[in-house]
């Protein structure tokens, strides 16, 4: 195992804060505490957080309406996150954001995006800035399968290539786009196989699977960084809970939901550190224990924050300056 | 005549005209739902329930579930329109217009213009619109106006079950591309719809109250809270006229200007912000042509000049609420 064992630490502590944030946003929406709409990535960790791994905060990300998983990924807070969510005025982006605009540009995380397709061609020009300012950065954009389907994403994809842009597709293939299967709306053969004809590489990868994830990410990240232009992966995912908190998901059978359980990447983690002897069982619980304690904190002080005050707050932001 | 909600008056509308006319398709995404997957098909029937059950009766040759890609659901309705077919497209949100908007208004909008006289569009794009969610900046938006003002679209904005079906029918069988803005919250509002087909004509206001100490003319999900208003000013003795347009283009001037003749008062609330908003151009419409009847200064209700926000105590001040809509009834009275 090429990782050290505090580098294994840290991806198992962001994957299980993923998983125990989005566990408690499910409740907390559901209780009422958390305002409008709220899409989590629980199943999807070992994605997010492999993708991010390696990735500094000057590389940037953009994001999907499932963003949560992202910033975690990209080591954003979660208290701030928290709060957001709730509306509060100390939230992350002031509580005029909410789950699917959450953003912290200090950790270059450029924000969830509710356009499905919007955040692509962003992750170009992030990409053309560290190209232009030749920083060997690079961005990467999050798409779902769904959003691979959308205008914007070809444009990106195509545009990346011509302008060789450190530039790296993340498409998070969970089999649906809102209750649709990937099946029906994608309809090349596979979404690699589309990307690829796009003029760039594209990896088939296992989501579920932090390792894979996190090795892939390695060639698209010495392929972009050398010069050699934008790189694809297409990480196959499982989506555990319906597109919303509450979906009924009758086009799913119950048989497709128990396997897709089956493939829970963090039992998946842990078997396979703990097996190799680079950590004992106690590491990880004690970061369990530790992950518990920071949610559960967020959440306190999430309920307990101040709203934002409309005479102040409304009108506040809309440009730098006006008028 | 039976008690319906104006989601159900919307789906009652779509599976009638159907049934009458074989040339009505629909295009959109999740209209039918679970395309491909291990389950059912046809089980959700849009996300907030409008096309319920019409996969069932009608197959997926007329019900179909799209890719996300708008620019090709609204691109494709057009073609087909252009062609013969009577589509109805859904725009899931109307915020999702940005993706798609050349298709709208450089295509359908000028088809017939630029040839001349030649071509017909008969399509819908029905989308559903508006704050009050929780949405935040792009799930949240009203965006009537960005369609008012492009020549060769009609647009329609029912207030209440009644209308959605009757609008919703002229809609469907009307010759141009119409614009049917659903209003999210709304979508619960219950009231007398009659189970057989009627059109309500475009271009024809209602007087949803008669009145003669002021005008309101409000739009969409504003017409039940400025009829609240007025309630509450009846209580006081003070009879308010409010008078709901239900479709931007046309517009019905005649009975907006006929009302500030008789009221001399006028105030427009329109969830929008306030720039070149609805409310912006009844106030020009007036001032314009009726300027000689007002005894005050016209006042316009409005979103602010910013985005929807969030937070729930922000974006309950930012829509336009019956506090505000009041305040502007007295100042319009003083
Ligand atoms: C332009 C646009 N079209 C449609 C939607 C509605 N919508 C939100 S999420 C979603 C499905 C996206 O599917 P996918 O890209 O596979 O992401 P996943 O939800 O599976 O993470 C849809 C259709 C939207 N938000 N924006
Ligand atoms: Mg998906």
């Amino acid at each position: 195992m090429q990782l050290s064992r505090d580098d294994l630490k840290r991806a198992y502590r962001r994957m299980v804060t993923i998983r125990v944030f989005e566990e408690r946003v499910t409740q907390e929406f559901a209780a009422g505490n958390i305002p409008g709409f709220a899409h989590v990535y629980l199943g999807q960790e070992a994605s997010g957080v492999g993708v991010c791994f390696d990735l500094t905060d000057e590389d940037y990300i953009g994001s999907t309406h499932r963003g949560h998983g992202h910033c975690i990924a990209k080591g954003v807070d979660v208290r701030g996150m928290m709060h957001e969510l709730m509306g509060k005025r100390d939230g992350l982006c002031g509580g005029k954001g909410g789950s699917m605009h959450i953003a912290d540009l200090s950790k270059g995380m450029l924000g969830a995006n509710a356009i499905v397709g919007g955040a692509p061609p962003i992750a170009v020009g992030a990409a053309l800035t560290q190209k232009y300012r030749k920083t060997g950065k690079v961005a990467v954009a999050f798409t779902g399968d769904g959003a691979s389907n959308q205008g914007t994403v070809f444009e990106a994809l195509n545009m990346a290539v011509v302008l060789k842009a450190p530039c790296i597709f993340a498409f998070e293939n969970n089999g649906y786009g809102e209750h649709t299967a990937v099946s029906y709306a994608c309809g090349a053969p596979s979404i690699a196989e589309r990307v690829r004809g796009f003029g760039l590489p594209c990896d088939v990868v296992d989501g579920m699977d932090f390792f894979a994830v996190h090795e892939a990410m390695k060639r698209a990240l010495d392929h972009a960084r050398a010069g050699d232009g934008p790189y694809a992966l297409e990480l196959q995912c499982k989506r555990f809970l319906g597109h919303f908190i509450g979906d009924p998901q009758a086009y799913r059978t119950p048989s497709e939901l128990e396997e897709a359980r089956s493939h829970d990447p963090l039992p998946k983690f842990r078997k396979r550190v703990t097996e190799a002897g680079v950590l004992e069982a106690a590491d990880l619980d004690e970061i369990d224990r530790l992950v518990a304690g920071e949610v559960e904190a967020a959440v306190a002080s999430g309920m307990a924050a101040a709203v934002p005050d409309p005479s102040k707050d409304l009108t506040r932001d809309v440009y730098v300056k006006y008028g | 005549m039976s008690r319906k909600t104006y989601l159900q008056a919307i789906n009652e509308a779509i599976k009638q005209e159907m049934r009458r006319d074989a040339n009505v398709i629909c295009l959109g995404e999740d209209i039918a739902g679970g395309q491909g997957g291990s389950g059912e098909p046809g089980g959700v029937g849009s996300v907030f329930g409008q096309m319920q059950g019409v996969y069932k009766e009608f197959g997926p040759e007329r019900v179909i579930d799209t890719p996300i890609s708008e620019s090709a659901i609204v691109g494709a309705a057009a073609g087909a329109a252009l062609t013969g077919l009577r589509p109805i497209a859904e725009l899931m949100f109307v915020d999702f217009v940005g993706v798609c908007f050349d298709q709208i208004y450089n295509q359908a909008a000028k088809f017939r213009y630029m040839f001349g006289g030649k071509a017909k569009t008969p399509m819908v794009l029905r989308t559903a619109a508006g704050a009050g969610f929780r949405g935040a900046a792009q799930h949240s938006q009203t965006l009537h106006p960005l369609f008012t003002m492009v020549p060769g679209l009609k647009v329609v904005m029912p207030s209440n079950p009644y209308d959605a079906k009757g609008l919703l029918i002229s809609a469907i069988r009307d010759d141009d591309p119409v614009i049917f803005i659903e209003q999210k919250i709304l979508f619960g509002m219950e009231g007398e719809v009659p189970d057989e087909a009627y059109r309500i004509p475009f271009g024809e206001a209602n007087v949803a109250r008669e009145g003669d100490a002021a005008t309101i003319v409000a739009f969409g999900a504003m017409v039940p809270r400025a009829l609240a208003v007025a309630t509450e000013f009846a209580r006081q003795g003070v009879s308010i006229e409010v008078v709901d347009p239900r479709t931007t283009s046309p517009l019905d001037e005649d009975t907006i200007l006929e009302s500030v003749e008789k009221t001399g008062r006028l105030v427009v609330v329109d969830e929008s912000p306030p720039r070149c908003s609805m409310a912006a151009d009844i106030a020009g419409l007036v001032a314009d042509k009726g300027f000689g009847w007002l005894k005050a200064p016209i006042k316009q209700v409005t979103c602010p000049h910013t985005p929807v926000p969030f937070a729930p105590v922000l974006e309950d001040e930012y829509m336009p609420n019956p506090r505000r809509i009041a305040e502007a009834v007295k100042a319009v009275l003083a």
